[in-house]
């Protein structure tokens, strides 16, 4: 992946978009190309769940990411992955809620940081906190893009979060396993 | 565990439940594989093999609690999790009550997903190790088979039957290496008292004072050495069975102790002062003639009707030659076995040396005979030359010395084992300065 094109969904505050610029330079060697979106997420809310479909809004990035490729005068070899952050509270059909949606082994993510607020659980704000829980989930699910599943170790960024609390207790980095798959001419 | 290994099947008429619940469960590194209704599930069923389901209750057709119905007909093992939209109390019951593992409504918490799915995998291998342990305990339970087809052996294992849900004492009959504790503990399997613990006292075997400690234990003090109070086999046999081994070798004191402690079931431990209550089942052994015993006054009378209430008398081998083949065999299959190696079976000439032998010692001799060959034999079936000296040996037409016969045969062990004096004393079971004695006296030399 040489480039890695960063959304700020409709709704999203920009500062907090703008915290996952380095970290994820860093992590995954890659230019960070950050944009705004002119995705309306209404169209993807669910009115009896209240909530939004991140299925579709990855669908969506996923064609729109597509479609620039198509438009680009002088095709490049580079590879391009796209990450949409809203601050959206995000489902899958099935499930009550997800913290981010990624296309496994492909091109598109979306995170969102609505229940990576202390506030959604009664808790005082805290904005270091915040900042460190998106920053892992938006590396988690590009993770996923690069094609990594769950890992078991519980310190690594890939081992899998369903409540807020897992987040806090990975860090923001890939295990060794992981990093070897991730780059593997990378010593 | 690999979660590769395990398979999730997710069967549900909507394709965006589908979809998301594999990518979900792909995403943890499980082999994940989806169906859109439940013919479609049997048919994925079939071909291959998947560890959990999680199968939506209303689907067209067939619906969730038939499928489960007919999952379980043919996988009892397989973990089922019905999914449905219509939380009711009803169809909960109804599927927890048809073997589903357990009922998620939709939308379902991922965090409660994750534990379920976590649960339920931590019970199937639970499951696998209940299994496992099973197949190990009736391992280990086979190896105290009684085999035997003859007329012989099967009023034995017929008196067996009778005596073992009883609590009458029994007392075992047989010459040496006929089997007499297989009895003993398959009489006390048999019993009520089979989860209490069968407790063995090779009466033979321990002097006077010795055997006394033993059969009741001892106070710390009770004399040198005793430094610690300890629990006489008599004690540990509460509630459960005391094999009395050898019963006819034991001192006049010491039967006089055995008879109140049968009669009473009350003792005291060895240089102790507290009377201790002990319920147990008597079953003796021997191979001595206490009939004989009693008219010379060297077994007491009263202690024989005590003990001698139900005789099982064991035939020797040679009175039951039909059994000798099928333990022949028995005793093969275990010992490739534990050899790792293949077994062929016996030649004719061999199995006919097998038959025809006496067998003094009886199947603990048929046993190692058998497994002397296993080692002898190079590959293929087990020869008569294989076996030991003294069975094929007693086959030789008359005039051969028992000389010339032990010669050949540590001549042939030797040229077996390209002359390794270590191995070849291993499979001749004598020592290695014995071995270089007998080269010496026949004059053996290599090469020749």
């Amino acid at each position: 992946m040489s480039t890695i094109q960063l959304l700020a969904l409709s709704d999203a505050q920009n500062d907090l978009v703008q915290v996952l610029v380095e970290p994820l330079r860093e992590t995954f060697q890659a230019d960070v190309e950050l944009a705004a979106s002119p995705i309306d997420l209404t169209q993807f809310f669910d009115v009896k769940r209240g909530q939004f479909n991140s299925t579709a809004i990855l669908h969506v990035i996923k064609n729109q990411l597509a479609n620039r490729h198509r438009n680009l005068r002088f095709k490049t070899h580079a590879t391009k992955v796209a990450l949409g952050v809203t601050g959206a509270d995000l489902f899958i059909p099935i499930l009550t809620y997800v913290f981010g949606e990624a296309e496994l082994n492909g091109s598109a993510a979306v995170v969102s940081y609505y229940r990576l607020q202390n506030e959604r659980y009664a808790l005082p704000a805290n904005r270091t906190l915040l900042e460190q829980r998106l920053i892992k989930e938006a590396v988690h699910e590009l993770g996923h893009v690069l094609g990594l599943l769950h890992c078991q170790s519980p310190e690594c960024v890939m081992h899998s979060s369903s409540y807020v609390e897992d987040i806090d207790l990975k860090s923001s980095e890939f295990c060794r396993s992981c990093k070897t798959s991730l780059f593997p001419r990378r010593k | 565990m690999n979660k590769n290994d395990v398979g999730i099947l997710i069967v549900d008429d909507e394709l965006i439940v589908r979809d998301s619940l594999t990518k979900w469960f792909r995403e943890d590194g499980f082999r994940t594989d989806s169906a859109d209704c439940a013919a479609s599930a049997l048919r994925k069923l079939q071909i291959s093999s998947w560890d959990i389901a999680l199968v939506d209750i209303k689907m067209p057709g067939m619906d969730g609690i038939e499928l489960l119905q007919r999952i379980k007909e043919h996988k009892k093992e397989m973990i089922i999790i019905i999914i449905t939209a219509f939380a009711s109390v009803d169809t909960a019951v109804k599927a927890l009550k048809e073997g589903a593992y357990d009922y998620v409504t939709k939308p379902i918490d991922p965090d409660y997903l994750d534990h379920l799915i976590a649960k339920a995998l931590n019970e199937r291998s639970l499951v696998r190790e209940n299994l496992r342990l099973r197949d190990a305990v009736s391992e280990l339970s086979e190896k105290d088979e009684i085999i035997g087809e003859s007329a012989e052996t099967q009023h034995v294992l017929e008196m067996v039957q009778t005596v073992a849900p009883t609590d009458t004492t029994v007392m075992i009959r047989g010459e040496s290496g006929t089997g007499k504790e297989l009895i003993a503990r398959a009489i006390h399997t048999h019993s009520k008292r089979k989860y209490f613990p069968i407790v063995t006292v090779n009466c033979g075997a321990l002097t006077e004072s010795l055997l006394e400690s033993e059969l009741f234990g001892h106070e710390k003090g009770a004399f040198t050495g005793a430094q610690y109070r300890r629990k006489g086999k008599v004690e540990l046999a509460d509630c459960g069975t005391l094999f009395l081994d050898e019963v006819g070798n034991i001192s006049m004191k010491t039967q006089m102790d055995l008879l109140r402690v049968i009669e009473t079931k009350q003792f005291m431990r060895v240089g102790g002062s507290e009377i201790i209550h002990s319920d147990f089942r008597v079953i003796c052994a021997t191979n001595r003639d206490l009939e004989a015993a009693v008219k010379d006054g060297s077994f007491r009378e009263d202690l024989y009707f005590r003990l001698n209430v139900f005789a099982i008398p064991l035939p020797p081998l040679r009175a039951r030659r039909g059994d000798i083949a099928k333990l022949a065999h028995y005793f093969l299959d275990k010992y490739a076995k534990q050899m790792g190696r293949a077994k062929h079976g016996f030649s004719p000439d061999a199995m006919h040396t097998l038959k025809a032998y006496d067998w003094p010692g009886n199947v603990r001799e048929l046993e190692n005979a058998i497994e002397r060959a296993m080692v002898v034999s190079k590959s293929g079936a087990i020869e008569k030359e294989d076996l030991p000296v003294q069975v094929h040996a007693a086959m030789q037409p008359n005039g051969k010395r028992l000389e010339d016969i032990e010669r050949k045969y540590i001549e042939t062990v030797l040229r077996e084992t390209g002359w390794n004096i270590s191995r070849s004393a291993h499979v001749l079971d004598i020592d290695r300065v014995t071995l270089y004695h007998k080269i010496e006296k026949f004059g053996l030399k290599r090469n020749q």
